[in-house]
């Protein structure tokens, strides 16, 4: 009511100013908003449970806040979570495994999805919407079958070992499924489209004509490449490794299914910690850690494109 | 104006053409873009390929650069046959319509593009951009990008990377295109200058005749992917082959006719739109009886409210409409058969006293060697 007040007794072009910058607040209120009650506030639940202990209880974690009696108020901060962490080698090589089969994933992901971005951008337009349909279909039939089927392709007496020894080229199945190279395999064509698309996105924004001035100006098409294409791919090629590397950290379905039972990943580790031993504390203080080391170099990268920009 | 008057046409004189073109075709599935096109271009010209869109001269310079293959024939610059030789490998640059500038560069990355490519020292390229950047004007913008320069700045970069390698031969795609009015005027006189300090030789592809009248030494008009007729801005303004190119360059009014006489000396043609009879000073080398075309251009057709003396060489008719230009007024007369022709006078006087007005009954009439008879 005073806000209602105070509009009243404001003369009228600030008035309507004023009623404006509300109207902007609101607007950028919206995506704050959405990422309060979908981002912060869960994090900060998963948060406060990773600073709590196990429990026989329902839910299966000491309480943060407890009133011992009428009077005292008790807080109950524990860190031995993330000090089990730092200390169990288990953590930390699961962390760190997965961040090398997230990043040779996401190099693969790159060294295969350019050369198909560039394909799809050199057809005719009309052309253009085929091949990027190829490269989608696969995406609409649900995940979990497309991993089964790598299982189908891949076991001992799968398509490809059936096929190698029909032609002749081994003559005892090769162990595939169940290794780091089913990880790999998984992983990368999992995540192919998130390549594809930024890179297609970023290559079909290059100016044909860019890269004639190049050969006019003696570039042979390599150096056309390095020169001409490649820098101005640059945010498609950041974004799309964003778009690969992140969830390809967190991966569970694929190690799991495809991988050897050492194949150690976080995800599985997170599963385990939820599922297993039903130590929630234990499981969010390693979702939180995940979290930290993902987010902290894609705000990196944000911090310095528009730093970048505001140079430009 | 002055024009260079370097080559003086094709096969014209004895020295090697430096660009020839052999019987150059080139189609695109169906359409034929370019029709057996045979064009000599002397060194340190500066030749303009004038044509409407689609007309081929924008491929023809593709072919020129490399960056199309000629379906048929052969292109040779400085004796050199370029077939299968790619862009990268030719002593030719261009000068793209959209400037092609690399965005992600500065202005003077951009010009040392070209040197970075072609092996030259460090010091050198640094030194060579720098002059370069200064002859276009540029020297206090090289480490600006692109897209922080105005369209004129950036034609200007766009040149000076294109001739920082020194070319044979450098390839204008509308160089001027993308300019307003005033700057292309400025901009028009400032490459001539450019061209003429550097002896290099141009070839310059635009649609805008006065463009091409005020650039160049020697022009070539395309239609339908041939090249139609090659000359002087002077040959194809009073000379043109055919109503194409007459109408092409230039107003013009265009009438047909009937020869009735043919001597050596002159003609005599009955034309039924102007109601009368035309005199030529030229031979037609016709048939009589055969039907044939006049230009006459707008600016050599006179108004008088008195009939001149003699039968020929004039039509009656009203002004029908007055466009006043500043330099000259054009008038829109209908002939009493009908027919509506331009008329351009020169606006001497600065009071309106004697000037001519809409209803007035005025006698166009217009000299011997005014109308040009054309075949086709």
């Amino acid at each position: 009511m005073s806000v209602q007040q105070r509009l009243n007794a404001s003369p009228a072009p600030a008035r309507r100013r004023k009623s404006w910058r509300l109207g902007r607040h609101s607007v950028i209120a919206l995506p704050y908003g959405w990422l309060l009650l979908f981002f912060i506030l869960p994090f900060a639940f998963v948060l406060k449970i990773s600073l709590a202990e196990a429990d026989m209880a329902i839910p299966p974690y000491t309480a943060l806040v407890e009133w011992l009696d009428e009077t005292t108020l008790t807080i109950q901060l524990t860190f031995s979570k993330y000090q089990l962490l730092l200390e169990d080698r288990l953590y930390l090589s699961a962390y760190l495994n997965s961040l090398k089969i997230a990043a040779i994933s996401t190099v693969f992901c790159l060294l295969i999805g350019f050369p198909i971005a560039l394909f799809i951008v050199s057809r005719p337009p009309h052309a253009r919407f085929f091949w990027l349909a190829m490269v989608m279909l696969p995406f609409w039939t649900s995940m979990l079958l497309r991993v089964y089927a790598w299982i189908g392709i891949l076991q001992s007496n799968g398509l490809l070992n059936t096929f190698l020894m029909d032609v002749g080229i081994i003559n005892q199945p090769l162990v595939l499924l169940h290794t780091d190279l089913a990880v790999y395999l998984g992983i990368v064509y999992s995540y192919l489209p998130f390549m594809v698309l930024p890179l297609y996105a970023a290559l079909e924004k290059l100016d044909p004509a860019l890269l004639e001035a190049s050969a006019d100006l003696g570039a042979r098409p390599s150096v056309s490449f390095f020169t001409v294409t490649l820098p101005l791919a640059v945010p498609g090629i950041v974004a799309g490794c964003l778009l690969v590397f992140v969830p390809a950290v967190g991966e569970f379905v694929i190690p799991a299914l495809l991988g050897a039972p050492d194949t150690l990943m976080i995800g599985r580790v997170l599963w385990d910690e939820f599922f297993a031993n039903r130590d929630w504390p234990m499981a969010s203080a390693v979702a939180i850690v995940m979290l930290i080391v993902l987010v902290a170099p894609v705000m990196l990268v944000r911090a310095r494109e528009t730093a970048t920009r505001d140079e430009a | 104006m002055e024009h260079r008057s370097a080559g003086a046409g094709p096969g014209g004189s004895a020295a090697e053409p430096f660009v020839r073109i052999e019987g150059i075709t080139k189609r695109f599935g169906a359409t034929v873009a370019v029709n057996r096109i045979d064009l000599d271009i002397q060194r340190s010209e500066l030749f303009c390929l004038l044509g409407g869109s689609g007309s081929g001269k924008s491929t023809l310079l593709r072919m020129l650069a490399g960056f199309e293959q000629p379906s048929e024939g052969r292109i040779l610059i400085d004796g050199q046959d370029m077939t299968g030789v790619p862009a990268y490998e030719r002593p030719v640059n261009m000068m793209f319509q959209s400037y092609a500038l690399f965005p992600h560069m500065s202005v003077s990355d951009n010009v040392a593009y070209g040197l970075r490519r072609g092996g030259v020292a460090r010091a050198e390229i640094r030194k060579r951009v720098a002059d370069m950047l200064d002859m276009v004007k540029m020297g206090d913008y090289a480490q600006r990008k692109p897209h922080q320069l105005s369209g004129g700045q950036r034609q200007r970069v766009a040149l000076a990377r294109a001739l920082v390698r020194q070319p044979k031969l450098l390839l204008l795609d509308e160089p001027l295109g993308a300019l307003d009015k005033k700057l292309r005027e400025e901009t028009q006189f400032e490459l001539m200058k450019i061209q003429s300090q550097l002896g290099t030789t141009f070839i310059v592809v635009t649609h805008d005749q006065d463009e091409a009248m005020t650039l160049a030494s020697r022009m070539g008009v395309m239609q339908d992917g041939r090249l139609v007729q090659v000359g002087g801005p002077r040959d194809l303004y009073e000379f043109p082959v055919n109503r194409f190119v007459a109408r092409f360059i230039g107003a013009v009014n265009l009438f047909e006719a009937v020869l009735i006489e043919d001597e050596p000396g002159h003609a005599r043609l009955r034309c039924a739109e102007t109601g009368g009879v035309f005199y030529v000073s030229h031979g037609v080398s016709g048939t009589p009886g055969q039907t044939m075309h006049l230009a006459l251009r707008p600016e050599k057709i006179n108004l008088t409210r008195d009939k001149p003396d003699g039968e020929e060489n004039v039509a009656p008719g009203v002004i029908d409409e007055i466009a006043y230009l500043g330099n000259l007024s054009v008038y829109q007369v209908r002939l009493d058969t009908g027919r509506l022709i331009h008329v351009t006078l020169p606006n001497l006087d600065r009071h309106e006293g004697e000037a001519f007005e809409i209803g007035n009954r005025v006698f166009c009439s217009w000299g011997p060697a005014s109308a040009v008879v054309l075949p086709a």
